[in-house]
C-alpha cells in the first residue's frame, strides 16, 4: 500500500497524471477518492476492504476530463476496464493504472493486453454469499424461482442505485427513460419492477463481469448482481469465453464468428 | 397531552383490540435481512432490536405509485374517474421512530404551502402514529442536530417509551392519539412517574443548525459542492429512503382505451431531472444536483416553508453506495 | 362539496386547430363543462398542464389574451410524447387541461408606459397573450412596438396575426429572420433578434421591454437593452424550467427558494437577479 501511495505521489507530483481514482478510508469502510494532489496522496489506501467498482468513475467526462489520469484498480474494476475497452468508451493513452496483488507487489498495466494478461492470472469465482443464494436459487424449480425473484423484485423501488453502481451503465439516456415508446413503465410497482430488471438484465448480457456493484449498491438488499452473474456463468462456457475476462473480439452477443457452431447466423 | 403507564400485557391487549378495529397496522418487520415497515397483524410479528427500517414510512402518506385519477375513452369522449378518499383505510403507523414522525411536518408542507394535496391529505387525515423513544442510535443519527430527539414528539399522536419491565410511558400527544387508546382503555393507568430520559439514548448534537444555515446562505457558488459530490453517483438512493423527500414525476399507464394517471417517487439526483425539452440542462453536473439536495432541504425549505427539511434519520447516509455521509458532508460546512 | 383533485383535468373539446408553422400548432380549447367555464378566468402570462389522455402531460403557456372569453388557446411545437399524442388530435376531439398557474405580466403596473415586445421563434405564445391584451385595451398604453424573429420564414407563427399587426396603424411591427432563412419575396429584416433590437433602437423613456425565446436570445438581448437605457426593472421575461405539477409540489422547478412555476414564470430582470442565472 506504501509503494502505491508514494506512485500516486509521484505521477501527480511530476504531472505524469492530473487525478488518481482510488479509495480512501470512509465511514465504515473505504470508499471511492478522487486525489489530485501528492499532499492527498497519504489518504490513498488499497486492501481487500476496497470494493466499490472504480470503473464507474472512469467514463464520467465532467469527474475525468481530458489530462490522463491513473485509477488503483482491484481485480473487478479491471475487468470492468476491460469489457469498457471492449465497448470502445476508453482512450488507452488516457488511463493508467495501478494494481496491487495480494502480496502488495505494485504494477502498473497501461494497455488493454497488459490488464488482460494480468487479470488472467485470477480465476472468477464465486463468493460464500454468491454460493449460497445462488445453491439455493438453483435447486429451485421454475415456478420457485419465479416467485423468489418477483417477491424480491418487488422490494424495489427504482432508485437505480443499481444502474448508477453499474461501470457499464453509461448510456447518458437509459431505456427505462426512452418514452417514444415507452418500453418500460418507469413507476414501481410488481410487474414495472420485473419489466426494468428483465430489460436491465437483458442489456447486460454477455457484457457483465460479475463485479457485484450493483447488487452492493442496492439499498433494499436485492441480489441482482447474481441474475447477470448466473447468465456470465451459463453464457461464457457456451461461447468459449472466460468468465469475467473480456476478449478483444467482442461480447458473445454482439460479435459474429464464421465457425460458429450454429448454422442460423451463417 | 397525557402521560400514562402500560403494562407489557396492556400493550398487548390495546394491540389487539386495534387489529380488531379493523384499522390497517403498518410495523418494522425483519425480512430478507432488513427491517422495513410492513402490515402486520399481531404485536410478534413487529421487529425487536435494530437501529432504523431501511424506508421511512413516508410512503404510507406518499405512496412510492399512486393512482391521481383514471379515465375512459369512449367515441372520442372521455370519461374521468376521479381520487376517490375514501379509498384509503384507517391506517395505524406503528413503532415509527421520532425522526419519521417529525418527517411528516416537512412532508406535508411541501404538499400543503399552496393549494391543498388532496391525495397526500387523504392518506394523512386517516393515518394513526404510534411512535416509540430511541433507546439505541448508530454514528448515523443526529436527530439533536435537527431540531429532534429520541424522545422528541414532534408528528406524533401517541409516543411509547419503552421501560425494563415490559411496559411503557405512553404519552398521549393528539385527539388522534387519544381516540386510538380509547379502543383498550383500561390498558392505559396512570403515570407511574418514570424519568423518560433515563430509557432513551443519549445523543449530543453534532453541530449548530443556525451555524449552518448563515453558513449555507453564502454557499452556493462555493467549491464544496464539487470537492463532496465527486464520488456521488447521481442515484435516487438517498432521496427514496428519506422521510421528506417529496419530488415526484407524474407518468401515464395507458391499456388500450383505458388509462391512468401516475405518481411516483423522483429525485433532484437524477440527471435528467430538470433537462429541458430543448437539450438544455440547468443541472448538468452531479455537484449542481449534490448541492441542491442540500440546499433545498437545509436552506431553501426553512426560508419558503419554514420546516427543515431532514429529520436526522441519517437513512441517506446508510443507504448510499458511496458513503456520502450527510452529517459528515454538514458538519464540514458548518466547520468551514 | 370537498376539494378539488388538483391533478384532475378539465376536458376540453378541441374547437380549432391552426397548422402555424412546420411541427407547430394552436388549439382553441372550449370547456366541456359549463360551470367549469364559468368559473374559469386568467390574466396574462400565466400557464396550464395539457393532457393528451393516454401520453400524459405538457406544460404550455395560455396563448390567447384573457380579453377574449369562452376559450382558451395553446400552441406547442412536437418535441416529444405528449406534445406527439396532441398533435394527432383533430378538430372535435377531447383534451384535458389543468390550470391557470403560475403569477402573470402586472398590465396594471404598466399602464401609460410604452410596451416593447422582443421575441424568438416559439416563444411568441406567452407573448401573444400580452400582446393582445394590450391591443384589446389600447388607450391604456403608448406605443408599442413589436420585434419578433425565427429561424427561417417558415418558422414564424401566427402568420396571419403578424400580418394584422403590420397592418394596424397603433403597432410598430418588425419581423426579422436569421440570416440564411429569407425567402426571395421577403420583406422583413435579415438578423439575428439582438442584432435587430439594436438596429431598432427603440427608445428606454417610460418604456417596458418584454422578452421571451430561447436562453441563448435572451443572453444577447439584455446586454443591448441595458445599453439602450433599460434598467433591469423595466425589462420581463419568462421562464421556462422542466414542470410536472405546476402547483408547487414536485420539486422539479425549484430553483433557490422560488418555485418557478408558482413565483415565475413571469420575471423582470431585477427579480431574475435574484436567483442564480445557472439554475435557469
Ligand atoms: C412555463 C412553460 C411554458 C411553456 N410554454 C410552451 C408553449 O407555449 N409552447 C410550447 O411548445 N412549449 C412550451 N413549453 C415547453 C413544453 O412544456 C415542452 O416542450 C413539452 O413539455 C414537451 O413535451 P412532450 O411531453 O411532448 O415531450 P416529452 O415526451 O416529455 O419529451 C420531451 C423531450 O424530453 C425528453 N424527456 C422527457 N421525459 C424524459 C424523461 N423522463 N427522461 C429523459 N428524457 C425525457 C425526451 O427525450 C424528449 O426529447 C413551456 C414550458 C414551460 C415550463
Ligand atoms: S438499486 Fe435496488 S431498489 Fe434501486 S433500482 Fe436497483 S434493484 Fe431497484
Ligand atoms: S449521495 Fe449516494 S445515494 Fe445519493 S445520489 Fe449520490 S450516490 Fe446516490
Ligand atoms: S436527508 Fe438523510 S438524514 Fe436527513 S431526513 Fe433525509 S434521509 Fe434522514
Ligand atoms: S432534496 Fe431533492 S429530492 Fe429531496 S425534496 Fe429536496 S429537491 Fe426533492
Ligand atoms: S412544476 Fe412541480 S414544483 Fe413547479
Amino acid at each position: 500500500m506504501e509503494k502505491l501511495r508514494e506512485r500516486a505521489a509521484a505521477l501527480l507530483a511530476d504531472g505524469t497524471v492530473s487525478l488518481v481514482i482510488g479509495f480512501e478510508e470512509g465511514t465504515k469502510r473505504p470508499r471511492p477518492f478522487f486525489c489530485r494532489t501528492s499532499d492527498q496522496a497519504s489518504k490513498l489506501i488499497f486492501d481487500s476492504r476496497c470494493f466499490h467498482n472504480l470503473a464507474v468513475y472512469v467514463t464520467k467526462k465532467e469527474l475525468v476530463g481530458k489530462e490522463p489520469f491513473a485509477v488503483t484498480a482491484p481485480i473487478a474494476t479491471l475487468r470492468s476496464i476491460l469489457q469498457l475497452y471492449v465497448e470502445n468508451q476508453l482512450k488507452e493513452e488516457q488511463m493508467l493504472i495501478l494494481t496491487a496483488d495480494p502480496a502488495g507487489e505494485l504494477f502498473e498495466l497501461r494497455s488493454f493486453d497488459e490488464i488482460s494478461a494480468y487479470v488472467a492470472n485470477f480465476e472468477l469465482k464465486r463468493g460464500e454469499r454468491e454460493e449460497e443464494i445462488l445453491h439455493k436459487i438453483e435447486g429451485m424449480t421454475r415456478e420457485e424461482r419465479w416467485q423468489f425473484w418477483l417477491n424480491e423484485m418487488s422490494q424495489c423501488f427504482k432508485c437505480y442505485a443499481c444502474r448508477s453502481a453499474c461501470p457499464l451503465c453509461y448510456c447518458t439516456k437509459c431505456v427505462v427513460e426512452v418514452n417514444r415508446p415507452q418500453w418500460i413503465h418507469p413507476w414501481p410497482a410488481p410487474l414495472a419492477n420485473m419489466e426494468w430488471h428483465i430489460n436491465r438484465a437483458m442489456h447486460m448480457v454477455g457484457r457483465c463481469t460479475a463485479c457485484g456493484a450493483c447488487g452492493e449498491a442496492c439499498p433494499v438488499g436485492i441480489p441482482i448482481d447474481l441474475i447477470t452473474r448466473k447468465m456470465m456463468e451459463d453464457l461464457a462456457p457456451e461461447f468459449g469465453y472466460i468468465p469475467g475476462l473480456p476478449a478483444r473480439q467482442g461480447n458473445a452477443l454482439s460479435s459474429w464468428r464464421l465457425d460458429d457452431r450454429e448454422q442460423f447466423i451463417r | 397531552m397525557e402521560t400514562k403507564y402500560i403494562s407489557k400485557e396492556g400493550l398487548g391487549r390495546w394491540f389487539d383490540a386495534i387489529v380488531a378495529s379493523e384499522k390497517r397496522i403498518y410495523a418494522p418487520v425483519k425480512s430478507r435481512g432488513q427491517v422495513d415497515f410492513k402490515q402486520v397483524k399481531s404485536l410478534s410479528e413487529v421487529a425487536d432490536e435494530y437501529i432504523q427500517t431501511t424506508q421511512s414510512i413516508k410512503a404510507a402518506v406518499f405512496p412510492k405509485a399512486e393512482i391521481l385519477f383514471s379515465y375512459e375513452k369512449v367515441n372520442g369522449k372521455v370519461n374521468l374517474t376521479d381520487f376517490d378518499p375514501n379509498s384509503v383505510p384507517e391506517t395505524v403507523l406503528w413503532k415509527v421512530h421520532p425522526c419519521d414522525a417529525a418527517g411528516f411536518r416537512p412532508l406535508s408542507a411541501i404538499f400543503n404551502w399552496d393549494s391543498a394535496d388532496k391525495l397526500h391529505n387523504a392518506h394523512l387525515s386517516r393515518t394513526t402514529i404510534v411512535s416509540y423513544g430511541c433507546a439505541i442510535a448508530d454514528e448515523s443519527c443526529f436527530c439533536t442536530s435537527v431540531n429532534g430527539g429520541p424522545g422528541n414528539l414532534n408528528g406524533s399522536d401517541l409516543q411509547l417509551t419503552m421501560l425494563p419491565d415490559g411496559g411503557a410511558i405512553a404519552e398521549i400527544i393528539t385527539a388522534r392519539g387519544e381516540t386510538l387508546a380509547s379502543l383498550c382503555p383500561d390498558a392505559f393507568v396512570a403515570d407511574r412517574g418514570d424519568d423518560k430520559s433515563a430509557h432513551l439514548v443519549d445523543l449530543p448534537a453534532r453541530f449548530s443548525l443556525e451555524e449552518v444555515q448563515s453558513k449555507l446562505n453564502k454557499a452556493f457558488d462555493s467549491s464544496v459542492w464539487k470537492q463532496q459530490s465527486e464520488r456521488c453517483l447521481g442515484c435516487g438512493a438517498c432521496a427514496f429512503v428519506c422521510p421528506t423527500c417529496a419530488c415526484f414525476d407524474i407518468q401515464e399507464d395507458v391499456h388500450g382505451s383505458k388509462g391512468r394517471r401516475i405518481r411516483c417517487w423522483d429525485a433532484c439526483g437524477f440527471s435528467l431531472f430538470t433537462l429541458h425539452t430543448s437539450g438544455h440542462n440547468p443541472r448538468e453536473h452531479q455537484s449542481q444536483r449534490w448541492r441542491q439536495r442540500i440546499l433545498h432541504k437545509f436552506s431553501y425549505m426553512p426560508e419558503r416553508l419554514n420546516v427543515v427539511g431532514c429529520t436526522g434519520c441519517g437513512r441517506c447516509s446508510r443507504a448510499c453506495p458511496v458513503d456520502m455521509n450527510i452529517l459528515e458532508h454538514i458538519t464540514s460546512i458548518a466547520e468551514q | 362539496m370537498s376539494e378539488r383533485n388538483t391533478y384532475l383535468p378539465y376536458l376540453m373539446t378541441i374547437d380549432k386547430v391552426i397548422k402555424e408553422a412546420p411541427g407547430v400548432k394552436t388549439f382553441r380549447l372550449k370547456f366541456q363543462n359549463e360551470e367549469e367555464a364559468a368559473g374559469f378566468t386568467f390574466q396574462a402570462g400565466q400557464f396550464g398542464e395539457y393532457s393528451a389522455f393516454g401520453e400524459g402531460e405538457s406544460t404550455f403557456c395560455i396563448a390567447s389574451s384573457p380579453t377574449r372569453k369562452g376559450y382558451i388557446e395553446c400552441t406547442f411545437r412536437e418535441t416529444g410524447r405528449v406534445t406527439g399524442g396532441l398533435s394527432s388530435l383533430e378538430e372535435g376531439s377531447t383534451m384535458g387541461f389543468r390550470g391557470p398557474y403560475g403569477n402573470t405580466f402586472p398590465m396594471e403596473e404598466w399602464k401609460g408606459k410604452n410596451l416593447l415586445f422582443i421575441a424568438g421563434g416559439i416563444a411568441l405564445p406567452p407573448m401573444r397573450c400580452v400582446i393582445w391584451n394590450a391591443l384589446d385595451l389600447r388607450e391604456n398604453f403608448k406605443d408599442v412596438t413589436i420585434i419578433y424573429g425565427a429561424k427561417t420564414v417558415n418558422d414564424l407563427v401566427y402568420k396571419s396575426e403578424l400580418k394584422e399587426w403590420e397592418e394596424r396603424p397603433d403597432v410598430r411591427m418588425i419581423t426579422t429572420v436569421d440570416p440564411g432563412g429569407e425567402t426571395p419575396d421577403w420583406k422583413g429584416e435579415i438578423g439575428f433578434v439582438p442584432t435587430i433590437v439594436e438596429k431598432v433602437a427603440p427608445s428606454a423613456e417610460n418604456t417596458i421591454a418584454i422578452v421571451c425565446g430561447p436562453p441563448i436570445m435572451i443572453k444577447f438581448t439584455f446586454p443591448v437593452l441595458a445599453k439602450l437605457g433599460f434598467t433591469d426593472e423595466m425589462i420581463y421575461t419568462t421562464l421556462e424550467n422542466r414542470m410536472k405539477c405546476g402547483v408547487g409540489k414536485c420539486g422539479r422547478c425549484n430553483v433557490g427558494k422560488l418555485y418557478i412555476c408558482k413565483d415565475g414564470p413571469v420575471f423582470s430582470k431585477e427579480q431574475l437577479n435574484l436567483i442564480p442565472a445557472e439554475e435557469y
